[in-house]
């Protein structure tokens, strides 16, 4: 992996760069990315996370939709 | 005035220099054109009750002559060239600096109250006296941590790189003095190796000292051993004691993996000195090793496991509240009483009782509520008063009408991410019609502005981009309702934790994802509905498992707190594990305890006993149970609103040294029956093993009581037989808070104590009625031959075999060791995970008998906090069925872990919802085939619009 910071200035240089929908519980890996927040430590900024209040409620289609339409991945944490 | 001119502080009040500077310029300016007959130019004139603006009226502040210094006789001035003045002392000193001259010109600069946007400092706050009227007071003023100066040989206060666990914890600290990263204080560099230095100030006999145990420095240095290595990789770790005494639940577990995985060293030794080497500022520790002999080794960085003290303001407050305190300046109270002190209405709990971990302070403090709830039952609710509300808006026929506030959280958020530019970019979002940014959105005067922004704007929906909805989501959406918006239309976006402090470095790529994350949380923010709770009546009665000791007692306190209990008990008699106990190591009688509280029971007429009774069958939820109860040959069933499990543990039963094949081999409980039973003439030699069976393969645990229960048999022989030779073989003696004097009363007493290691266990031998032990001494570096007329097992506690079953039917966890697990170890030790199960006593894990009576008071009161509610509200973002669409296949009901699906068979078939049990996974709306299941406020419509904002 590249390290942090060169992780945005490649985007100009046409470098790919996914992006990746995180689909987080509530209660432990939301927090978890809480804590890393807290605990300052620094990772690249290609994850978008949307909470949910268990991974059992990710829905296949919550995986598939966004990967049909584009999205280089999906990271389930639960 | 013509011809006075003023300049400074004295005119403006607290300034700066340059401004100092300024005016002084300014004043000589207009002093040379007066002189020269000109026009005054470039001044103002100053009001006369402006110079030297004086804070309190002139009557206001009593005058004292000035404190006299104190000069040396001029006799003794002509000998010497001493000082002169001999200064001030400390008293002085502070005398002079309270007479307060109204000179108008404090050092008070109040630069502060300038930059303090929400003006919440005022310099001119007194301190206030205020009454209050209460029915009970609970002391908890804390400890204080052992003063490393007084233990100078350890060099605290004279070597830089030798800290108090109390500064290395600021040090391990993301907020701490080095951010976090663990350095020497001397030279800022990594250290490669650090020292814990065990009983700083503990178990320490000398003036300076304490000689009881402070109970918590051998797991917390533990902790901070394993917390430095994740900081510095490759770091040698070595804590240097005299017994660790891991004795808490779980407790062991940790210490193994410290050794075992993290490879933390553990050193039994007495460290003697610390010194420091001038070149490298490294220190050197002497110290005497186990068998005797001196060693010496060198460390980067000491770190003094300081014991805990009494709080400085203990002896003030005892005299103030007429409460008494024990010979070590703690309020310890009576053993089968915790929490209550010698004065009636007032309880005590925390290290202010004695030195004592978190859970344990936790459980004391519910223990000292729970006898404050009983003598204030009467007057519960008295002093509370509902929030009103404005009337909900309905917002169904509007179109969504977003305000968007983005908070800079001080320079948190703002000193990364480009916040006037997020809210730009929120403003221009489709269906936004109001951002803005504030410093912090969380502050009083913000969440004003808030409501008032959307009744301006007649916002529908509300996004607040800031920190992380688990801490600030329950503010805002208050002030949705006190904005007359239902709650549930709100979305937070986490632009501090998920952004601003993780790409720190990346401002612009920051920024960007901020705005994302607006634009995520808008698009599902537009999707959301109002969501509308329901309630339900609670069953204000509650059912206690266990008739023991902790079971009696949380009964008791119930009924004390003004509820009806149910006292469930599988065996004929109440009582449990103390029927064994005839005394404690304190002298107490736990049978006339016993018998006191039995007699309580049957008098009271709240509370129903049902002993022989099994629990067969628990149905209900939260509120409302239904549990059957088989008693002889009749099923009784029980409607309650709360559980309280208090189901105890039993003596473990050993599996070694002869027990059961040699009839002088005994468990500790069999012989205190013995003593008690006076059937021990003639026996001289008595030897007892320690952590038979535990703290090893099968039963991994410490069972913390029986360090004490041997010390506390062995003494007993001793008082009753001085001659009988007593010899306790230990691996470490855990005789962890005041207990300490304990283990040396017996020390004194000439019981004689030799350790052994899982390694190197006794063997013991039989040869007639005669047993021979042969054990290593690890000072004399030898094997010892030891007779013994009786051979006594410390085996430990067990759980019941019928916690499985319980663990089932109440749908609670049990922890690798077969106890029952806590909702969380440290913070809530006496709840289940699930709301309406409270837990005390042997079943939660071994504890002493005192332990078990708090811990069920605790249980007790955390039950009325449920028991004391009219109804229950449900949880909102629960599930809901589309009647419509459902086939009724039943798989929601299949996957709800809590019992909150069910299918109604009488209407059609259709699954429906308990709403007060959903906690709102979710998990019914994944597997649900039809798409008839929904979760209010994680609809799917909504996770998809902010997949769907997140590409853009």
């Amino acid at each position: 992996m590249q390290p942090a910071e060169a992780v945005f200035e490649s985007q100009t240089e046409q470098e790919f760069e996914p992006k990746i929908i995180a689909l987080f519980c509530n209660w432990c890996t939301y927090t978890g990315a809480d804590l890393a927040g807290t605990s300052r430590i620094q990772y690249p900024p290609n994850i978008r996370i949307i909470r949910v209040m268990c991974t059992g409620s990710v829905d296949p289609l919550y995986i598939l939709k966004p990967i049909l339409e584009g999205v280089d991945g999906v990271l389930v944490g639960g | 005035m013509p011809g006075v001119f003023a300049g400074g502080d004295a005119v403006t009040g607290p300034k700066t220099v340059i401004e100092a500077v300024a005016a002084g310029k300014l004043a000589a300016e207009s002093i040379h054109q007066y002189l020269q007959g000109l026009e005054l130019k470039n001044t103002f004139k100053v009001s006369e009750e402006k110079v030297a603006p004086l804070r309190f009226a002139g009557d206001e502040i009593p005058r004292f002559e000035p404190e006299p210094v104190s000069c040396a006789e001029p006799v003794e001035r002509a000998k010497n060239f001493s000082e002169v003045s001999a200064g001030y002392t400390l008293q002085q000193a502070k005398k002079e600096a309270e007479r307060c001259l109204n000179c108008g010109v404090c050092s008070e600069c109040l630069e502060c109250t300038k930059v303090c946007l929400p003006a919440a400092i005022d310099h001119s706050m007194s301190d206030e006296e205020i009454e209050l009227a209460a029915g009970a007071v609970i002391l908890s003023p804390g400890f204080e941590p052992f003063d490393a100066r007084l233990r100078q040989e350890f060099g605290w206060g004279i070597y830089p790189n030798v800290l108090t666990s109390i500064q290395f914890e600021r040090m391990l600290s993301a907020s701490g003095p080095f951010q976090g990263h663990l350095v020497r204080p001397s030279d800022k560099t990594e250290p490669k190796k650090i020292a814990f230095i065990q009983c700083i100030g503990s178990r320490d006999s000398t003036d300076k000292g304490s000689e009881y145990c402070s109970a918590v420095c051998c797991m917390y240095a533990t902790k901070q051993a394993i917390i430095a290595q994740e900081h510095v990789p490759g770091l040698e770790t070595a804590i240097f004691y005299i017994d660790v005494r891991a004795f808490g639940k779980d407790f062991e577990k940790y210490y193994d993996r410290a050794r075992l995985e993290h490879g933390v060293r553990y050193e039994k030794c007495i460290v003697s000195t610390v010194r420091e080497l001038q070149q490298e500022k490294t220190l050197r520790i002497k110290y005497r090793k186990a068998n005797g002999k001196f060693a010496e080794e060198d460390f980067d960085l000491v770190v003094l496991s300081v014991g805990l003290r009494p709080s400085a303001s203990a002896g003030e407050l005892a005299g103030r509240t007429g409460i008494k305190l024990n010979e070590y300046g703690f309020c310890q109270p009576d053993e089968f009483k915790p929490g209550c002190t010698s004065k009636e209405g007032v309880f005590v709990s925390g290290a202010f009782c004695g030195p004592k971990d978190i859970p344990e302070t936790v459980v004391e403090s519910s223990a000292a509520a729970a006898h404050a709830s009983c003598l204030l039952s009467t007057a519960r609710g008295s002093l509370t008063a509902a929030k009103e509300y404005p009337p909900e808006r309905d917002v169904s026929d509007e179109e969504p009408s977003v305000g968007v506030f983005v908070c800079n959280c001080g320079i948190n958020i703002g000193g990364i991410i480009n916040v006037p530019e997020v809210v730009k970019y929120a403003g221009g979002l489709r269906n936004v019609k109001y951002a803005e940014e504030f410093l912090f959105t969380c502050s009083q005067d913000n969440i004003q502005k808030i409501k008032e922004r959307i009744i301006e704007y007649g916002l529908n929906r509300l996004v607040v981009a800031s920190c992380t909805p688990r801490t600030h989501a329950p503010l805002f959406m208050s002030s949705m309702r006190e904005a007359g918006l239902n709650p549930h239309l709100f979305e937070q976006a986490n632009i501090r934790e998920h952004s601003a402090w993780v790409h720190r470095d990346q401002p612009a790529a920051a920024t960007e994802k901020a705005k994302e994350l607006v634009s995520m949380s808008v698009a599902k923010a537009c999707l959301l509905e109002p969501v509308a709770t329901s309630f339900i009546e609670v069953n204000r009665r509650a059912l206690v498992a266990g008739g023991g000791m902790a079971g009696i007692t949380a009964a008791l306190s119930l009924a004390g707190q003004g509820f009806d209990v149910y006292l469930v008990e599988k065996e004929k008699e109440l009582g449990g594990n103390a029927r064994n106990l005839f005394y404690t190591i304190q002298g107490n009688n736990p049978q006339v305890l016993l018998g006191r509280l039995v007699n309580q029971l049957q008098e009271n007429p709240r509370i129903t006993v049902l002993t022989g009774a099994e629990i067969k069958e628990v149905s209900g939820y939260v509120g409302n149970y239904r549990t059957k109860v088989k008693l002889g040959r009749e099923i009784r069933e029980l409607t309650h609103g709360v559980v309280i499990m208090a189901i105890g543990a039993r003596e473990a039963r050993p599996e070694e040294y002869m027990y059961g094949e040699h009839p002088s081999v005994l468990t500790q409980t069999e012989l205190e029956h013995k003593i008690v039973g006076n059937e021990l003439p003639g026996v001289k030699n008595i030897v007892m093993i320690q952590c038979v069976g535990s703290r090893q393969e099968g039963r991994p645990y410490c069972s913390r009581i029986c360090c004490s229960h041997a010390i506390k048999n062995a003494l007993k022989i001793k008082e009753i037989n001085p001659a009988a030779n007593v010899f306790i073989l230990y691996r470490d003696v855990r005789m962890y808070g005041f207990m300490e004097k304990y283990y040396k009363k017996a020390r004194s007493k000439g019981v004689i104590f030799i350790r052994y290691d899982l390694e190197n266990k006794p063997s013991v031998t039989a040869s007639g009625s005669h047993l021979t032990l042969q054990v290593n001494d690890p000072v004399l570096g030898e094997q010892v031959s030891l007779d013994a007329d009786l051979l006594v097992l410390s085996t430990g506690v067990a759980p019941r075999s019928d916690n499985e079953k319980l663990s089932w039917l109440f749908k609670v966890a049990l922890t690798a060791d077969r106890f029952f697990a806590e909702a969380h170890m440290k913070l809530r030790p006496v709840d289940f995970a699930a709301d309406g199960i409270y837990l005390c006593g042997l079943g939660h894990s071994p504890k002493l008998l005192g332990e078990s009576i708090a811990q069920a008071n605790a249980a007790a009161v955390r039950a009325v906090t449920l028991l004391s509610k009219d109804r229950l509200e449900s949880l909102g973002i629960v599930a809901t069925v589309d009647e419509d669409c459902c086939k009724g296949c039943g798989l929601c009901v299949a996957v709800c872990a809590y019992d909150a699906r069910y299918l109604d068979r009488e209407n059609g078939m259709i699954a429906r919802v308990h709403e007060v049990l959903c906690q709102g996974c979710g998990a019914c709306v994944a597997s649900c085939p039809s798409g008839a299941s929904q979760q209010k406020g994680f609809a799917k419509q909504q996770i998809i619009a902010m997949a769907d904002a997140a590409l853009g």
